[in-house]
């Protein structure tokens, strides 16, 4: 209600010569602005006015509902992209718009099946891996997924994201349920007892974290020993700041980054010239010269080089290089959509207690 | 004379008619948007009518006739074309997790098709689950206009198979222990209040003139300073590398691997509010100590009344007006309370407001957000009546 007041108040300051354009803020929201929003304010006039949040459909619901839209186009999680759609609050996807790749094929097969959905285009893979701080230990270091889960040979305290997403499919991958296994075991409520049983074995020693720039911090502070991050933000925190991290690649949990258009938006024109561009495979290859986040198109990939700043290779780096990619998941957006809700409840009971 | 009484009455209204249309607006008018939105949902009835009047005549044991299919089909691809549909299914959703991903895949193969001899035969086909009762058991719950379905959510309560109520599953409670512990959080938090606050009152209220405008600029200060800042000067000083710990370590009372953990637990939250809150405490009891003459204790004392009985006997019930507005003041602002613990709160330092902020601002289910918060006013108002019985609301004095 006071958001829907505040928004009447304050009156969108944007013209039609300025997108507004949402993301996450911290090194991401600044590898795209290098990566494509600089790009395409040279080329087309347009400027981008960035803003920051953390997640969530609140603040499009209620520009959609109040009709008082400022908000042009949004990086969102995938399960939001599609629910998002689903509820009306974002415009349809024009496939015919977006551009073929460099090799010449076309973006609807350019594009693998899931990245390019009715509201949203995929534009990077990124990871939810778990890292370490190589100061913290001296005689073995943790290699597996079971090793975060393992207090016995690896003590101390551990950062993970507050949120049932993630830490769900983690427990059970330690817990031995093999990768294909994972979500069907969630569908079951042994399933989802059993990994609330995993995270039981280490609830005490966890330390909660909301914003993807926290764990970096966490963990150079010595707040925690390991902890559950983006990858992106660990490998800004590695070559940027010469932080002595460790990445596990381990039980990686991938997801898709998508681009979507606020429904309604006055600007609508220039929001689809701005999404045609960041769908360029060279757009998404230059985002992964700021930060470690692969491009989601097949002719992307081919385009990975260097990290622009300090030219470190970029490919040990990436989540879906193939070394990296022996034990891992992709997040299943549609089991999380059918599943927010009650395992929300459910996490929020298990956190209390 | 009537009419010019009138007049006169209409009159002396008009000055206070900004700040009526002003709370209309700002507090009333949302606070009851919130309460109809917790019972009233009109969006499944008016969108799928014809599904949810034949399913009125089901018996609810065997999977519904040709008829309710055939109208179900019609008017999910309807509410599709009116862009309705995602938040249909969210509703369906909801009551029965799962059904979000059956009905939107299904209807996406639904637009393929042209026709069908039976509609029931092609869902089932889509997914088995449309031919499981409780699916439908579902939709038609989910079709109430009216329902207290969020209130039953709100109270940790279910509908059984059978239709009666039953309790949730224990792993599954969660809102009538928050509540317990928001109340519980609350009452500790405002018998903390009075406590350091108390004093800090007397001290102003009978210090000189110079040292009582210094000592209440001390008290005003914080207040004025934001909230957000007197939040996170918290974390600075209680984190586990914060400065009390450094300081700690540093005098060796305790070791470096002990760190005490006081911040992002209930601790935290408890110091921080306690915090946040005392100037309520302090200004409604300096403003009645104030008015109370010195010249009553010494008038006591040469009576012969030791200080402690003294004060006992004569100035803290002369006091207790502010004592009960103040406490009343703490502990309504601190049940309702959300900022303070979403920052330092962590796992177990988290209030029933956090929830309610979670489903107006993450989970977008504002039925249930609107039932919290009715079941909080209602606790507000319960409270206030206990309060009135007890104390009496005219002895209170705010200032």
């Amino acid at each position: 209600m006071l958001s829907i007041f505040l928004l009447i108040w304050s009156q969108p300051l944007t013209s039609a010569e300025s997108l507004t354009v949402v993301s996450w803020g911290g090194s991401y929201a600044r590898a795209c602005t290098k990566a494509y929003h600089e790009p395409f304010t040279a080329k087309s006039g347009i400027k981008i006015r960035l803003e920051d949040y953390n997640g969530g459909l609140a603040q499009i619901r209620a520009q959609v509902e109040t009709g008082n839209i400022h908000w042009d186009v949004v990086d969102l999680e995938i399960a939001d992209a599609v629910l998002a759609c689903d509820e009306g609050l974002l415009e349809f996807i024009e496939a015919d718009d977006l551009p073929a790749g460099p090799d010449g094929t076309p973006a609807t097969q350019d594009f693998p099946p899931d990245t390019l959905t009715e509201c949203s285009v995929g534009t990077n893979f990124y990871s939810t891996i778990y890292a370490y701080n190589r100061e913290n230990f001296s005689g073995g270091e943790p290699a597996t997924i079971e090793d975060f889960f393992d207090m016995k040979k690896f003590p101390g305290r551990r950062g993970m994201r507050r949120t049932p997403q993630v830490n769900l499919e983690f427990a059970l991958m330690a817990d031995g349920v093999p990768l294909d296994q994972v979500y069907a075991t969630l569908s079951t409520a042994e399933g989802v007892d059993r990994a609330f049983r995993k995270l039981d074995t280490i609830k005490e020693h966890i330390v909660w974290w909301t914003a993807g720039a926290q764990p970096p911090q966490m963990l150079a502070d010595g707040e925690v020993v390991m902890s559950t991050a983006y990858n992106g933000r660990i490998f800004n925190a590695q070559v940027l700041e010469n932080q002595p991290f460790t990445v596990v690649w381990d039980g990686q949990v991938l997801d898709k980054g998508q681009l979507a258009i606020v429904y309604g938006t006055p600007r609508l024109k220039e929001a689809r010239r701005f999404l045609a561009f960041a769908a360029r495979s060279e757009s998404m290859a230059r985002l992964g010269r700021y930060i470690s986040y692969s491009p989601v198109r097949r002719s992307g990939s081919a385009l990975i080089t260097t990290h622009m700043e300090t030219g470190v290779d970029m490919k040990p780096h990436m989540p879906t290089t193939p070394e990296n990619m022996t034990r891992a998941l992709h997040n299943d957006w549609e089991w999380w959509s059918d599943h927010v809700d009650e395992m929300n409840e459910r996490f929020s009971a298990w956190m209390a207690r | 004379m009537d009419g010019t009484l009138r007049t006169v009455r209409l009159r002396a209204a008009v000055p206070v008619l900004p700040l009526s249309a002003f709370i209309l607006v700002t507090f009333i008018a949302p606070l009851a948007t919130m309460l109809v939105r917790s019972v009233y949902d009109p969006l499944v009835a008016g969108a799928m009518p014809e599904t949810l009047f034949l399913l009125s005549e089901w018996d609810g044991k065997s999977t519904p006739r040709e008829a309710v299919f055939e109208a179900a089909v019609r008017e999910l691809l309807e509410a599709r074309q009116a862009r309705n549909l995602g938040r249909i299914v969210t509703r369906i959703n909801r009551v029965q997790p799962g059904m979000r991903s059956v009905v939107m895949k299904s209807v996406r193969k639904l637009r393929g098709i042209s026709g069908s001899d039976s509609w029931r035969d092609t869902l089932i086909d889509m997914d088995p689950a449309w031919g499981e009762v409780q699916t439908w058991r579902a939709i038609r719950r989910t079709g109430e206009r009216f329902t207290m379905r969020h209130y039953l959510h709100a109270l940790d309560l279910d509908r059984g198979p059978g239709g009666g109520i039953v309790r949730q599953t224990p792993e599954r409670r969660i809102y009538i222990p928050l509540l317990g512990r928001t109340l519980a959080v609350s009452l500790s938090i405002t018998a903390l209040c009075l406590l350091f606050g108390y004093p800090v009152a007397y001290l102003i209220a009978n210090a000189s003139p110079r040292w009582a405008n210094l000592l209440l600029l001390l008290v005003l200060v914080p207040f004025w300073t934001s909230l957000l800042v007197r939040t996170t000067s918290w974390i600075v000083l209680l984190q586990t590398r914060g400065v009390i710990n450094d300081a700690l370590v540093a005098l060796g009372l305790i070791a470096e691997e002990n760190r005490i953990a006081m911040i992002y637990n209930m601790t935290g939250t408890v110091v921080a509010m306690t915090h946040v809150l005392l100037p309520f405490m302090v200004l409604p009891l300096y403003s009645v100590m104030r008015a109370i003459p010195p010249l009553y204790m010494n008038a006591a004392a040469t009576l012969g009344a030791s200080f402690p009985r003294a004060f006992w006997r004569v100035y803290w019930p002369q006091t207790q007006p502010g004592v009960f507005a103040g406490s009343l003041l703490v502990f309504i602002l601190a049940i309702g309370y959300y900022i303070t613990p979403e920052l330092v709160g962590g796992r177990s330092g988290q209030l029933i407001s956090n929830m309610i902020a979670y489903h107006m601002q993450q989970s977008l289910n504002w039925g249930l957000a609107g039932a919290l918060s009715g079941i909080l006013l209602a606790c507000v108002f319960v409270i206030y009546l206990i309060y009135d019985r007890v104390v009496g609301i005219e002895r209170m004095k705010l200032g």
